[in-house]
């Protein structure tokens, strides 16, 4: 290399470079005060704005628990159904199309086109809880802004049978009526949300967090044994029916539990069908109805009597001439009777002989006592609108009141509450409390009455079902029953209703060691017949035989066949 | 100096790829697990709808019409039904 070739140094002015310098220094500070910009104060901005680029706030759906029966039986289940629902706005559809979806939605065409022309909505639903098949039909169609939401429908394979006890849901999936209602806190689930990141064909590739976790509602089983329920449902049916009764209920307790093996009610309606339910249908006249029981009660009053020491089984009460006059209101028996022992009392169901026994006592005793029975209180079954029944305070009772209060009439009492308090009878003195999900155990009652006293009263009820009784149709082959009729005139107008009346029959079995107690109530049975002997006596009868049976309570009587009673070897109660 | 430099070059590129397969594979994996969640979901939806239907088909009024009308049973006559009873074991030193 030559020294000519060499380049020639030049000198720049020094000020050129710190320019440059400078120029360049200013340009990387504006991009650190744009990042630390960024980077600081718009982080979360920014952030938000990338994530919604690809994550996903999904939702986790939770199921309602399901209802069971104490065999496992489902008697309430929750299945998906689909929603269609437009965004107006969004709606795109040809003429054909929407009379496509006119069919499958069951819609006329120009009904849904007002649905979707109507802008000021965000979204409307065209249709809720369609089955899944109808569901994918519609999404065939590929009509554009329809959408569908996945919801959950409630169905009750029961049906009518079960409805008053498990109730039903709306149409968001909440209870309204029932076990539906009462459990709601333990049927609901929660549904969840979580984020995730989705990739370009909606696919879920990562998990980013789970905001909340689903939780699925918890199943619950019922002490309801279906069997038991099916049958005593047929039989109030068929009961209701042949008397033309309004209306009718059936509740089945196991003694040694508490628990609720059966609750009907007639009429009836179907659960798993919204549209046709009216007030009548719907009520739960077993705990939410009260009415003046009448000659059931009677066996308390007695037992009262018993307690005090006022009477034994055969003291004897003079009952003619069968009326009996208090103050200006007279009392009266239907068959007048001579004097009868306290047993007989209760078997002849005299309302004369009961009024004597009752004005021997203070009537403190006797509230006192039905008030430990349970009545007047809520009995806490676990249903909701449950009745507390009509117990006057004792001292605002004047004698004639006390008199009839003895034989039933002048308070009111749940068919619920009746049956529990016959568990007092029918466990030696001791009131059970009652449980509408299984136990499974026995129950630890509340002695209210001596165990002797019970059996006394046991014995009594025994030989009211006897022929001489007024329900020798509440017999069983098989097994020794033990119960009281009851019949009693319907309250109307502020007076008693003349030919109106309320048919009851309250029992147990089998009496060697009672296993159930079953009420039976008739509203109003209009068919010719109304004594509770004739009308509820053969449902109990009915009922007892195959729930004793399904139960497989062991046999304590001859199987040999009941003989009906003829003309006359029945008694008939006047209440 | 270059050698290393070339050679940690490689192992990171290495790193890199196996990286993006991993993720890759991870991904796959996890779309893989929504898949058989989604599964599980509809299983439990088709165990409640059977659920449904069994207690549908073995409604007791049902049974009770079917056993009646078509195999024409009844149930037994009490009369001609024998109950056993348990009997507590003898031992020998009860034994006569």
């Amino acid at each position: 290399m030559s020294a000519a070739s060499l380049p020639i140094p030049v000198r720049l002015p020094v000020w050129r470079a710190r320019v440059v310098l400078l120029a360049l220094l200013a340009a990387f500070g504006v991009l650190v005060a744009r990042s630390a910009w960024l980077q600081s104060v718009q982080t979360g901005f920014l952030r938000e704005k990338g994530e919604a680029r690809y994550s996903r706030v999904l939702k986790v759906p939770a199921t309602r628990g399901r209802i069971l029966d104490r065999h496992g039986d489902v008697l309430a289940v929750s299945t998906p159904v689909q929603s269609v629902l437009a965004i107006p706005g969004d709606v795109r559809a040809t003429p054909a199309q929407l009379k496509a979806l006119g069919g499958l939605l069951a819609m006329e065409p120009r009904e849904i086109e007002r649905l979707v022309g109507d802008d000021s909505r965000g979204f409307v639903y065209l249709k809720r809880q369609l089955p899944p098949e109808t569901a994918q039909r519609v999404a065939a169609l590929g009509i554009a802004g329809l959408h569908q939401e996945r919801e959950y429908r409630r169905y009750y394979p029961g049906g009518e049978t079960m409805a008053h006890v498990i109730g039903f849901t709306g149409v968001d999936d909440a209870g309204l009526e029932g076990i539906e209602l009462a459990q709601q806190a333990q049927l609901a689930g929660a549904q969840g949300s979580r984020r995730v990141i989705k990739d370009r064909l909606g696919r879920v590739v990562e998990d980013i967090e789970s905001i909340r976790a689903a939780r699925d509602g918890r199943d619950i089983t019922l002490a309801l044994d279906a069997k038991v329920q099916s049958l005593a449902f047929g039989a109030l049916k068929a009961a209701v029916e042949a008397h033309r009764a309004r209306a009718g209920a059936i509740v089945a307790i196991d003694v040694r539990t508490g628990e609720v093996l059966a609750l009907v009610n007639f009429p009836t309606y179907n659960p798993n069908n919204r549209a046709r339910r009216s007030g009548e249908q719907l009520r739960n006249r077993v705990v939410t109805d009260t009415f003046e029981p009448g000659s059931t009660l009677k066996p308390f009053t007695a037992a009262l009597a018993l307690e005090l020491g006022k009477a034994t089984p055969q003291t004897m009460v003079q009952t003619a001439p069968g009326s009996m006059t208090i103050a200006s209101y007279t009392i009266r028996d239907a068959h007048p009777a001579g004097a009868l022992s306290v047993a007989q009392v209760i078997q002849k169901s005299s309302n004369v002989g009961t009024a004597r026994l009752a004005l021997q006592m203070p009537r403190e005793e006797m509230h006192a006592l039905f008030r430990r029975v349970g009545f007047g209180a809520l009995p806490w079954a676990g249903f909701p609108g449950e009745a507390a029944g009509r117990l006057r305070e004792a001292k605002t009772w004047r004698p004639v009141e006390q008199a009839t209060m003895s034989y039933g009439y002048g308070l009111s009492v749940s068919l619920m509450q009746l049956a529990r308090a016959y568990t007092v009878f029918a466990r030696d003195g001791e009131l059970v409390p009652l449980s509408l999900t299984r136990t499974g155990m026995p129950a630890a009652g509340r002695q209210v009455l001596s165990a002797q006293t019970a059996r006394a009263v046991r014995q009594m009820l025994e030989s009211a079902v006897q022929p001489g009784g007024t329900a020798p149709r509440a017999r069983v082959m098989g097994w020794r029953v033990a119960g009281k009729t009851g019949t009693s005139h319907k309250q109307e107008n502020g007076g008693y209703a003349p030919n109106k009346y309320i048919a009851s029959f309250v029992g147990f079995a089998p009496v060697s060691d009672p296993r159930l107690v079953i009420a039976v109530m008739l509203d109003e049975p209009a068919a010719g017949q109304h004594y509770g002997g004739q009308v509820a006596a053969p449902v109990f009868s009915q009922v007892m035989q195959g729930a004793l049976r399904l139960l497989g309570a062991p046999h304590d009587a001859p199987l040999v066949p009941v003989e009906l009673p003829g003309e006359g070897d029945e008694a008939r109660e006047s209440t | 100096m270059a050698k290393l430099n070339l050679l940690l070059l490689l192992v990171l590129v290495v790193c890199a790829l196996g990286l993006v397969t991993s993720q890759h594979k991870s991904r796959k994996l996890f779309s893989e697990l929504e898949r058989e969640q989604e599964r599980t979901r509809q299983l439990e939806i088709e165990y409640g709808q059977l659920q449904l239907e069994a207690s549908t088909w073995g409604l007791h009024s049902r049974i009770e019409r079917i056993a009646g009308a078509t195999l024409g049973m009844r149930a037994p006559d009490p009369r001609r039904v024998r109950t056993v009873q348990k009997l507590e074991p003898v031992t020998d030193k009860e034994a006569p």
